[in-house]
């Protein structure tokens, strides 16, 4: 055979599935898929903890259910904080811009409000103190976020490996300080005012519940931000297409700093609760939530309300799975973590199915040995 | 299918509910039968550190003849609010005794024994204990450094064989050590492991690279490969708790002398003996004082004679003679006739120590305030149970950056 007809084959030969996008699925039908993923999930996590870790599925199961409502307010910190970074990264993902440097962010806000909490509590009064813990932790977050924005905006560098190395300047400061401020040389900060607890923010119910309050507060912001302003309007526009952005007069430069300007805010806001409310201490494993909020965020389709669900269930799980190893005595949470793992995994296989419509074509019909009836089923109801 | 599925899930749910509903009754009397445990640890069982604290645990309830199931095990326990949260968790689900063994866990533990006073907290290497004044919150240490010291005398062995077969000169009998931090544990640990070698090889001396983690494998892995390569040391050892450095040692076919635990599997041909603090004595102490309802000591400090000071068995790679002169050694220290910081062992900028104030109460300026040197020697781990000797002993060279 010579190559020109080698040539000529190619484009006769046909893809087995043709894959098309599906938006015609009823919602329950998506969340029944969803629950099966999960369920199915499950199963197999049971049946690794037999393989694994020799230890009965329904010990494991009970345990997972047990967990998290063991304190339900920590479970519900834990929701918010993992929601706020969410909510943190959902704007700037929406215009496509890969902001990967969430944790990096709020720590360099919760690093200015410990400094702060540290040398202005006593010397200034309390709520002063409060509110510029407030304003630095913000200011810091913004400006790094910032950085990159405008090197995005005037150079066109790459934000995705720009804010991930962002998080190790971060790390990276965070250390340097705790070395400078810490003289025992242990390498800790320590609680900040462990006994006067100054410059704390004040307990609402409980130490728990207002950030559980201002994460709340964040949601209703930015699901109206994204929806009903012009600015969330402008910021999903630049997502679809820079050029009909420009075409249609919106300055594409000034939408992608203020979107990372909103982004920082909130990773201001959420390092603030930090170091006000969390931890009252900075280290390089304060936060730590910026990639798994990735995911809430793309599974919840960056839709807010629904992100609260998907944290909810990523830290019921999380929190759930973490407790069978320690009920259990698994000594490490390895198992926990390949748990949640698989969950996500098998959502987001669900997700493809979904959102996508996956037919077989001629050609794999072919191969499949399906029946042409079948498929004529299939035709008429898409 | 699907019905068995559902099934099983209504039945867990159940069941979690009835177990909740169990684990709510309230005001026990605590029994060896009824007491939980709890133990939270910074990395998990990969870690020689945090490995030693797990088996430790498990030996010292099957002493005490209680169940595993009665532990709480949680692992890979941040140094943030997370371990206030994971404490807070283990009250709620009925622990008695909570332990915590890392540094950074000590502030957070603290929170949590001031919210729940009907449950004891205990924590290894702090130093608050004392000053804080909580009945239920106590520190924990040993005298490690004297087991660093026996450890000492089995590396002046291997180097004196070394000089004694003509491989090296009694000049390059240079001791390598990666540290964590220029922190007392970590100074006091290898400044007493430089003495035990000195009791052996008096022209020996000591290099040491600090990498600013307690663990992290590479960062270790490298730090032992320039102390060999680039400022020759003959013979590595280590207060880090990854496998880094015993790998960069049987790599170099480099003698290791290791800590918390045998990295023998690590180092088949190196591995020459390690020093350990061994928790069950103070585990079953610990959980004795619950059962009986007694106040936990504020500063407990293990030692040899507790048997909290260990040193495993020597490996093949140690010299001939060296089980002797350890048990020589050990015999005096227990008998008092021996002190590891004896001051006329050892000088600082030439001169004899004959004062040295030491910071033992922690304060925000880390003053220091009590007077450790009396009768001749450096009084280590007797006024609080966390070390405080923080000297830079002549023959002791830092080398790069200082890690705090």
């Amino acid at each position: 055979m010579t190559g020109k007809n080698m040539q000529k084959q190619r484009p006769v030969r046909e893809p087995l599935f043709h894959v098309s996008k599906n938006n015609a699925l009823p919602v329950w039908k998506g969340l029944l898929y969803r629950a099966a993923a999960v369920l199915a999930a499950m199963l197999l996590t049971g049946l690794l903890g037999v393989l694994l870790v020799r230890k009965n599925p329904l010990e494991i199961y009970a345990a997972i259910f047990k967990g998290p409502f063991i304190d339900i307010w920590t479970l519900l910190q834990n929701t918010a904080v993992l929601l706020g970074f969410a909510l943190a990264v959902v704007p700037a993902f929406k215009m496509k811009y890969f902001n990967m440097g969430a944790n990096g962010q709020v720590l360099v806000g919760c690093l200015a409000g410990i400094a702060c909490m540290k040398f202005l509590s006593g010397a200034l009064p309390d709520w002063l103190v409060i509110i510029l813990i407030i304003a630095a932790s913000v200011a810091a977050s913004v400006v790094f976020a910032l950085i990159p924005a405008v090197f995005k905006a005037f150079f066109d560098t790459n934000e995705t490996l720009f804010t991930l190395m962002m998080n190790y300047v971060a790390i990276g400061l965070v250390d340097y300080m705790v070395f400078v401020w810490d003289k025992s040389g242990s390498g800790t900060l320590g609680i900040v005012n462990l006994f006067s607890h100054a410059g704390w923010f004040p307990n609402i119910i409980n130490k728990y519940f207002p950030s559980v309050l201002v994460v709340a507060l964040m949601t209703v912001f930015m699901t109206v931000y994204m929806k009903y302003t012009k600015h969330g309007f402008e910021t999903a526009l630049v997502g679809e297409s820079v050029n009909t952005a420009r075409y249609v007069g919106i300055n594409v430069r000034k939408v992608i700093i203020r979107t990372l300007a909103l982004s920082g805010l909130m990773c201001g806001i959420m390092g603030a609760l930090y170091a006000g409310s969390i931890e009252h201490t900075v280290n390089a494993s304060v936060g730590g939530k910026g990639f798994t909020a990735i995911l809430v965020a793309w599974l919840a389709n960056f839709d807010p309300p629904v992100m609260a669900l998907v944290s909810f269930l990523v830290m019921f799980l999380t929190s759930g799975t973490e407790y069978a190893a320690a009920s259990l005595r698994l000594g490490s949470n390895d198992f926990a973590s390949i748990t949640v793992g698989i969950v996500f995994f098998f959502v987001m296989a669900s997700e493809f199915f979904i959102r996508y419509n996956v037919q077989l074509t001629d050609r794999g019909r072919k191969v499949f040995r399906v029946r042409e009836k079948q498929s004529e089923e299939k035709g008429g109801t898409a | 299918m699907k019905k068995i599925l559902s099934a099983i899930l209504v039945v867990c749910m159940i069941l979690s509910l009835a177990l909740s509903v169990v684990s709510c009754s309230t005001s026990k009397t605590i029994t060896k039968e009824n007491i939980k445990i709890g133990l939270i640890t910074l990395h998990d069982d990969s870690s020689t550190y945090d490995k030693n604290f797990i088996e430790s645990m498990k030996r010292a309830l099957q002493d005490l003849g209680i169940k595993e199931e009665q532990l709480v095990l949680s692992t890979s326990i941040e140094e943030t609010s997370q371990c206030y949260d994971t404490a807070k968790q283990m009250v709620k689900d009925g622990c008695d005794v909570i332990f915590a063994d890392s540094f950074g866990h000590e502030a957070f533990l603290l929170q949590a024994a001031q919210e729940f006073p009907k449950v004891k907290f205990c924590h290894a290497t702090g130093t608050m204990a004392h000053t804080a004044k909580l009945d239920n919150f106590s520190n924990a240490f040993a005298a490690i450094y004297e087991g660093r010291y026996l450890a000492g005398i089995a590396a002046g062995m291997k180097l004196k064989e070394m000089i004694d077969s003509g491989k090296i000169t009694a000049e390059q009998a240079i001791v390598g050590y990666v540290g964590a931090y220029t922190y007392a544990e970590v100074m006091s640990g290898y400044t007493s492991f430089f003495l035990g070698v000195r009791s052996v090889v008096p022209s020996a001396t000591m290099k040491v690279r600090f990498t600013g983690s307690w663990y992290d494998t590479d960062t270790e892995y490298s730090a032992a490969k320039a102390l060999i390569e680039t400022d020759k040391c003959v013979l590595i050892s280590q207060h880090a708790d990854s496998y880094g450095a015993p790998n960069a040692c049987e790599e170099a076919k480099v003698p290791n002398i290791s800590y918390n635990g045998s990295t023998e599997s690590q180092g088949p041909n190196t591995y020459i003996v390690s020093s350990k603090i061994d928790w069950a004595p103070y585990f079953k102490y610990m959980i004795n004082c619950t059962i009986e309802g007694k106040v936990i000591d504020k500063d407990w400090t293990g030692t040899i004679d507790t048997g909290s000071v260990v040193l495993l068995d020597l490996s093949k790679n140690a010299a001939a003679g060296t089980q002797e002169a350890i048990d020589s050694a050990k015999a005096a220290l227990k008998a008092g006739t021996l002190h590891v910081f004896d001051t006329s062992k050892f000088t600082v900028g030439g001169q004899t120590l004959t004062t040295y104030k030491a910071d033992v109460d922690t304060d925000d300026k880390y003053t220091p305030d009590t007077e450790a040197i009396k009768d001749g020697y450096f009084h280590e781990s007797e006024y609080r149970s966390a070390p405080y000797f923080n000297i830079k002993i002549d023959g002791i060279s830092i080398i790069g950056d200082e890690k705090y």
